[in-house]
């Protein structure tokens, strides 16, 4: 059997957090307890050693229960946070779909927040240029769209933020229960897009504690627990696992 | 070396980003004032008005062209003050962006100290028309006036850098800079002949003081029509390297924990 291009590769990956009892972050505390030797931080490995690797085309379900590090692992791979220890590689373009519209500023308006949040996602202007009617068609969001994004309701900016995000095929999609956009209408539509990309063979990591969604998404799956990988492989054999567990 | 290129063609990557960071930081600065831009014109035109009136009385200045002392001085200072403290909260301001989308983070740094940059230019508008209206007379060494520019875009730039890493981890620095950059202010000659200063015994002040040395350049080329100290050049942008030196080793070094203090 002939393996694909492998498009994810995550090695070792280790993500320690300080926690300090209390956050010091004013001058005068850190002096004073830098002085008195007090400056004690509670350390916490939100992720340990983290191998996996994910080829073309596959589609990794991340599953786990709340605090076992799923997030942190999404925003590694999305390369928001810096692992503290291992290397994560990723080939190709990577389109995080994880609170869609957070670039967004708010004082200006819908057509200003494109160029401004694809600018962020590290688009070009001509591409934005090209592509502006389309993205403004797909967020529905008509006349609105010269109106600052402060006087967007919560569902008008998902709609715009998803517009914008989805406007280039990324090689790698990662989602976070994303799916679920706006109105049911969008909602459907937006699925639509998505599975538009699945089908051409877009890798993807998807983050969720939705056993079923995983299950409809996913062919492949692996378990964090406690920040350890506790069973990887395909997705039948992992819900079978991850079901006893939640039981 | 082949950080330096991969950094290289992260930053072709995100040029238009650095442009649209810019335009909007002009853009909003100005955005549901009447005036607009135009403000960048008559704010300074108006502090030069308040400043020479009433420290034309204190000093006893009959000088027709302290107005234009006063607007170089004034001008610069703004652009190295209002330039820094944008540059602080930068990054601990755009908190929620750097929480969820991957950018080079100096671009927050370097986008601020640009788009403070770009409406300082278009301030020099005014300080054109007030020294024709005063009768300066431009001469060959007006040539000269970009080279304190360029020094005090550097020192700003480093001190912004780290101000803005600092900031991060303590907020303090906002106030503690709110101090300092007004004693900054009181050494930099913007508002009294510099010869008080000298004939006081307080004249080291100024030797330390790299933004002073800009200003008085400045003024040497636009309003003496004198060519360049050069020991303040030298002097002005040995300081201006190592603090953009400083800034960015700082800043590299720290930016991978910043989304853990945000």
């Amino acid at each position: 059997m002939k393996k694909k291009e492998v498009t994810v590769k995550v090695t070792d990956v280790g993500m320690r957090f300080n926690l300090s009892q209390e956050k010091v972050d004013n001058l005068k505390e850190y002096i004073i307890k830098r002085i008195t030797n007090q400056l004690r931080f509670n350390e916490f490995w939100a992720l340990r050693d983290i191998n996996f690797e994910i080829h073309k085309g596959e589609r990794l379900g991340v599953l786990g229960l709340n605090g076992s590090g799923k997030s942190t692992l999404l925003k590694i791979v999305s390369g928001v946070l810096k692992p503290t220890n291992g290397t994560v590689m990723t080939k190709g373009k990577v389109a995080p779909l994880l609170e869609l519209g957070a670039g967004f500023t708010p004082e200006y308006t819908g057509r200003e927040n494109i160029y401004l949040y694809g600018a962020m996602l590290g688009y070009p202007k001509e591409l934005l240029d090209e592509r502006f009617d389309e993205i403004v068609d797909f967020s529905e969001l008509g006349e609105f769209i010269d109106v600052p994004i402060k006087n967007y309701s919560s569902g008008m900016k998902a709609r715009l933020g998803f517009s914008v995000a989805t406007i280039v095929e990324p090689d790698i999609l990662i989602l976070d229960e994303v799916l679920s956009v706006g109105d049911k209408k969008f909602k459907r539509k937006s699925e639509r897009k998505v599975m538009n990309m699945f089908d051409k063979g877009v890798t993807v990591l998807f983050v969720s504690h939705s056993l079923e969604q995983v299950m409809r998404i996913c062919d492949k799956a692996i378990i964090l627990d406690g920040g350890h990988i506790v069973a990887k492989g395909n997705v039948e054999k992992v819900a079978k696992i991850y079901r006893n567990m939640t039981e | 070396m082949s950080r330096i290129k991969t950094n290289l063609t992260n930053f072709k990557k995100y040029r238009f980003l650095l442009y649209e960071l810019v335009k909007k930081n002009i853009k909003l600065k100005y955005r549901r004032s009447y005036l607009g831009i135009l403000w960048t014109l008559i704010e300074p035109l108006l502090t030069m008005i308040v400043l020479s009136v009433v420290f034309g009385v204190f000093f006893n200045k009959g000088d027709k062209q302290w107005p234009v002392y006063i607007l170089t001085g004034r001008l610069l200072y703004s652009f190295f003050s209002s330039g820094t403290k944008t540059a602080l909260r930068s990054v601990s301001g755009s908190a929620s962006m750097i929480k969820k989308v991957y950018v080079p983070k100096y671009m927050y740094v370097i986008s601020n100290i640009i788009s403070n940059f770009i409406i300082f230019l278009i301030s020099l508008i005014i300080l054109v028309i007030v020294a024709a209206v005063l009768d300066v007379q431009p001469t060959i060494y007006l040539l000269g006036a970009i080279v304190p520019l360029i020094i005090l875009f550097f020192i700003t730039s480093g001190v912004g850098m780290i101000l803005a890493t600092l900031n991060v981890f303590f907020r303090d620095i906002d106030y503690i800079w709110q101090v300092v950059s007004m004693l900054i202010s009181y050494t930099c000659a913007i508002f009294y002949p510099t010869e008080r200063l000298l004939k006081s015994g307080y004249a080291f002040v100024l030797d330390f003081n790299p933004v002073y040395m800009c200003i008085a350049n400045f003024r040497n080329t636009v309003l003496y029509g004198k060519p360049l100290d050069m020991q303040y050049v030298l002097v002005s942008s040995i300081i201006g390297v190592v603090v953009l030196l400083v800034g960015i080793v700082l800043f590299y070094k720290k930016q991978d924990k910043f989304i853990l203090y945000l």
